[in-house]
């Protein structure tokens, strides 16, 4: 075990080697630079001026900023001699089952090329090149021809423990869920403490702003708080005050500031690229993003109107090599691909999609709700950019992070076991697992689910508490909300009909109500 | 009260039916004795015409004004906003106070319009200020959106410039349609890249003196095909409007949710991309435009007491979030084209009901129209004199007169 102190020191030279080079990096120093003509910068105190001057522009906050974001993506500093894939996934059945699971994707798309008789990617003729061009703005109206579904479930519930001997009996908890593994999840008196802005002493948005309560309790003091934690430009405050919920009217900035999305010039000159990446090349992948947005947003109440700018993120994420970076702390490992006649070369092999990332069903609705917040489709694009790469990833890849799917499933499971044990039991035994039901809010981070305000309310707390975790709790709580209803059905289908229909719950005080309320 | 209230309608939609039998009315003929009658604007006409009219008695109440037209007929309405104006002018009324371009600051909120053939000169005129903008023509008399067009050049429009002093509505023997010809909105507020208008509802009871109950519950009706202001595309119905019976034919027609999104979501996406009071604003012109509207055409009303009236206003919003409005319809489709059309179709009728026929009893036309505000359900009353208020302030705060580039947010920009 390391100490701290030298931990520490790690994690700084982590974070100054990342920055270095960043563009960021030669700003502060062009500004150091020119600053120097200033006749506050004196000879005799340089050092002590020049930061002082860093300070007063703002260039300093910029800096802080930029650390902590990095500090948000840091993967967990390991033992220095431990191998790269103990820092993505340290427990080895994990990284086994994840492994599997992406040969079987592989072979999915394989299979998809063959039939298809279409290669993975392919230069697109000069004159559809044109044609895709002028036909940006309007992508929703070519129908792909393909459909591909993933069994992502059946690999979690068939997840399993070598170190965990199953031969004699079962512990009666390991015997009730459906996640056959254990891992640590938090229980309710630990939720608490680890939630406690969203206590019943505590004020927010999703309950204090109904229109029943006068604002000047808490709504216009929260308002007044949040712009001018968004003049203040610093990502840190702006994370701790969207614990208590985002105004609609200032959320997008808000988020853009936890996430450190600056739009920058360069930003929109990648954003470009991208584009033209799109425009020069067709990939195999993008007939999955079309079925995908065909199957979900483009027959959504909320997310229709936004069909074609879903497609101009998803089809410039999968070209965006950016993303590959946060496989250094994803269990996932990018799928590989080998130029024609040389497959299983290692140096002909390349990353498939550039992105790393396969799209599934369900995954244009990562990006949906954030239509709402930007309109400017580069911001817009990396936003959902920073998004998936600190959260979203995890709801799909098998790993044994708190924020991972395999722990929020698990977490849900324990949660209505302790506390709701006769709901849980009876629909055990009528053949309809929670989990069968509450695995789809989960994957999805509940988008497409509740109606969009509430979704955001939702993910206010994801960004400001850093964690998904709050996903699994808000499913016990629904399964907790409709337990009366529940206790009733007979089978799988009328209890998914009691559940269909997510949009008129009210997230907040589900939360509330199932963290604090409850006697435990 | 004794007795159940009889009802007769000509319009056999589910929600109006589902609605009186939840009340527990008895459906009669209208041949028989009835109290409440909902029915077309054809049947309306009947009901007040001189020959065939009959005298309606204090227990019977109908859901149409006799002249309901004035308000809901394209050219009458424009007519009497016109004619409205100019009497605040006369007054000297603030509400008429212009800016420095000659616009009305309050009362700028129809496109530029003109009938045709009546005022073919004058919009020849109009149109040679400005060649290269494109109008839109809609015929007078009819609905969704039949027999519209987009032009941009005179020629397109020569059938209708002779004759031009015959009468306003049908130009008689030539069998030429009255028209009215108006600026085309040609910079819509776009949402996705797709153009919407908005639909609202509202209910008025009496206009003498004016109440009026604005719906809280209306909808977008999103065109499927991206907009473009391009002229190669005049022809494209597809794009340019909105109305559920055109685009429903459309290939890229949605059966889930038909085009439609609802105003909460309108005001989500606002509010979070262009700010709150931004938003707030929006929304305080939008009711602003209604009841200025009533109030244009309240002194032509016949005022009948057995009378109210739910309209479906269409307004557009354009790029600078100044909303538009385009027509007022007297009888808004009650054709549920999804689930959430025929959830928000009853509620509507629902409320309704529960002002003009109070706990369901049978209606008195005496009544005093002043429903509790429990009785509202979705509907709400809009504040008038409140709103005039807000709109000084609010030109104040922007330094900027209303109408023109007012729409500036106070907290969209990024640093």
């Amino acid at each position: 075990m390391m100490n701290e102190g030298s931990e520490l020191s790690v994690t700084i030279a982590q974070i100054v080697q990342r920055l270095k080079g960043t563009h960021l990096h030669s700003q502060l120093e062009k500004q150091a630079k020119e600053c120097l003509h200033r006749p506050e910068i004196r000879l005799e105190s340089i050092k002590e001026d020049v930061r002082k001057f860093l300070r007063a522009t703002g260039w300093e906050r910029k800096l802080q900023n930029a650390v902590y974001r990095e500090l948000h993506i840091l993967p967990p500093s390991g033992h220095p001699e431990a191998p790269l894939e103990h820092t993505k996934e340290p427990l080895a059945y994990m990284r086994k089952a994840q492994a599997s699971w992406e040969k079987r994707i592989l072979k999915s798309l394989n299979s998809m090329c063959t039939e298809l008789g279409v290669p993975l990617a392919r230069k697109r003729p000069v004159l559809e090149q044109k044609e895709l061009t002028s036909k940006w703005n309007e992508m929703g109206a070519d129908e792909p021809a393909c459909v591909l579904f993933f069994i992502f479930w059946k690999v979690l519930i068939n997840l399993k423990n070598p170190n965990h001997d199953h031969s004699d009996g079962l512990t009666a908890r390991s015997h009730w869920g459906l996640i056959p593994i254990s891992l640590s999840v938090r229980d309710v008196p630990q939720l608490r403490e680890a939630y406690p802005e969203l206590s019943l002493s505590c004020s927010q948005l999703g309950i204090d702003d109904h229109a029943h309560v006068p604002p000047d309790l808490f709504e216009s003091e929260h308002i007044r708080i949040g712009k001018k934690v968004v003049d203040e430009q610093d990502s840190a405050a702006a994370q701790q005050y969207s614990r208590q919920g985002s105004p609609t009217g200032l959320r997008a900035q808000l988020w853009a500031l936890i996430l450190n999305i600056t739009n920058d010039p360069e930003d929109v000159a990648h954003y470009e690229q991208l584009k033209a990446a799109v425009i020069h090349h067709d990939l195999l992948v993008d007939n999955l993003i079309y079925k995908d947005v065909k199957l979900t947003a483009s027959n959504d109440d909320y997310y229709f109107v936004f069909e074609d700018v879903l497609y101009q993120v998803l089809l410039c994420f999968s070209r965006d090599t950016a993303v590959l970076e946060h496989f250094s702390y994803n269990s996932a490992t990018p799928p590989k691909s080998y130029i024609q006649g040389k497959t299983g070369e290692e140096e002909f092999a390349v990353v498939y999609p550039p992105n790393g990332v396969i799209p599934f069903h369900g995954f244009s609705m990562y990006v949906a709700p954030l239509c709402f917040l930007y309109n400017e489709p580069c911001k817009l694009y990396s936003v959902f950019r920073e998004m998936y790469v600190r959260y979203f990833f995890r709801l799909h890849s098998i790993s044994s992070s708190p924020s991972g799917i395999v722990s929020l499933c698990l977490q849900f499971e324990r949660l209505l076991q302790i506390h709701l044990p006769q709901l849980f039991f009876h629909l055990q035994e009528i053949m309809a697992q929670p989990l069968r039901i509450a695995f789809k809010w989960m994957v999805r981070a509940f988008s497409g689910y509740l109606s969009t305000d509430q979704l955001l309310l939702l993910w206010d707390r994801i960004l400001g508490y850093d964690s998904l975790e709050l996903v699994a709790v808000l499913a016990a709580a629904v399964f907790a909300f409709r337990a009366e209803n529940l206790m009733e059905v007979t089978s799988l289908a009328s209890a998914e009909a009691v559940l269909a229909d997510l949009s008129t719950l009210k997230v907040m005080p589900l939360l509330q109500i199932f963290l604090f309320a409850n006697v435990i | 009260m004794a007795g159940k209230v009889k009802w007769v309608t000509d319009i056999e939609k589910s929600v109006l039916v589902n609605n009186f039998e939840k009340r527990g009315w008895t459906q009669v003929t209208d041949s028989e004795d009835w109290n409440f009658y909902w029915m077309s604007i054809q049947t309306i006409r009947n009901v007040f015409s001189v020959d065939t009219g009959y005298r309606l008695s204090d227990d019977q109440m109908v859901n149409h004004f006799p002249n309901h037209y004035e308000l809901t007929r394209k050219d009458l309405m424009i007519k009497n906003i016109k004619r409205y104006r100019k009497e605040l002018e006369k007054e000297g009324s603030p509400l008429s106070e212009k800016d420095e371009s000659g616009k009305y600051i309050y009362l700028d909120f129809v496109p530029v319009t003109f009938m045709l053939p009546g005022d073919y000169n004058l919009f020849v005129e109009e149109f040679r200020k400005s060649p290269s903008s494109t109008w839109i023509m809609k015929p007078c008399g009819k609905a969704q959106g039949k027999g519209i067009f987009l032009i941009n050049k005179l020629s397109q429009i020569k059938k209708w410039s002779r004759d031009s002093r015959t009468s306003t509505f049908m130009a008689a023997n030539s069998g030429k349609e009255a028209y009215v010809i108006s600026l085309y909105i040609d910079n819509p507020l776009l949402i996705g890249g797709k153009k919407f208008d908005l639909r609202l509802y509202v209910l008025v009871t009496t206009y003498r003196p004016l109440k009026c109950y604005m719906y809280k519950l209306g909808f977008c009706r999103f065109c499927t095909v991206k907009y473009t202001p391009s002229t190669s595309e005049l022809d494209n119905m597809f794009v340019h409007l909105t109305n559920v019976a055109i685009q429903k034919h459309g290939d890229d027609y949605n059966h889930v949710h038909g085009g439609k999104w609802t105003v909460s979501n309108l005001r989500l996406y606002l509010e979070s991309t262009r700010g709150k009071d931004v938003t707030n604003h929006l929304f305080d012109q939008i009711y602003w435009i209604v009841v200025q509207s009533l109030k244009a055409v309240a002194p032509v009303m016949n005022n009948d007491k057995h009378c109210f009236e739910c309209y479906g206003y269409d307004i557009i919003i354009d790029d600078k979030l100044k909303p538009w409005l385009i027509e007022v319809n007297a009888s808004p489709s009650l054709t549920s084209s999804t689930a959430n059309d025929r959830i928000l179709k009853y509620n509507l009728i629902n409320d309704t009901l529960n002002i003009v026929a109070p706990n369901g009893e049978i209606p008195d036309c005496r009544w005093n129209r002043s429903p509790p505000k429990e009785a509202l359900g979705n509907y709400q009353v809009p504040v008038s004199d409140i709103l005039i208020h807000d709109r000084r302030e609010f030109r104040s705060r922007s330094g900027q007169p209303l109408g023109s580039k007012s729409t500036r947010s106070s907290n969209c920009t990024p640093p």
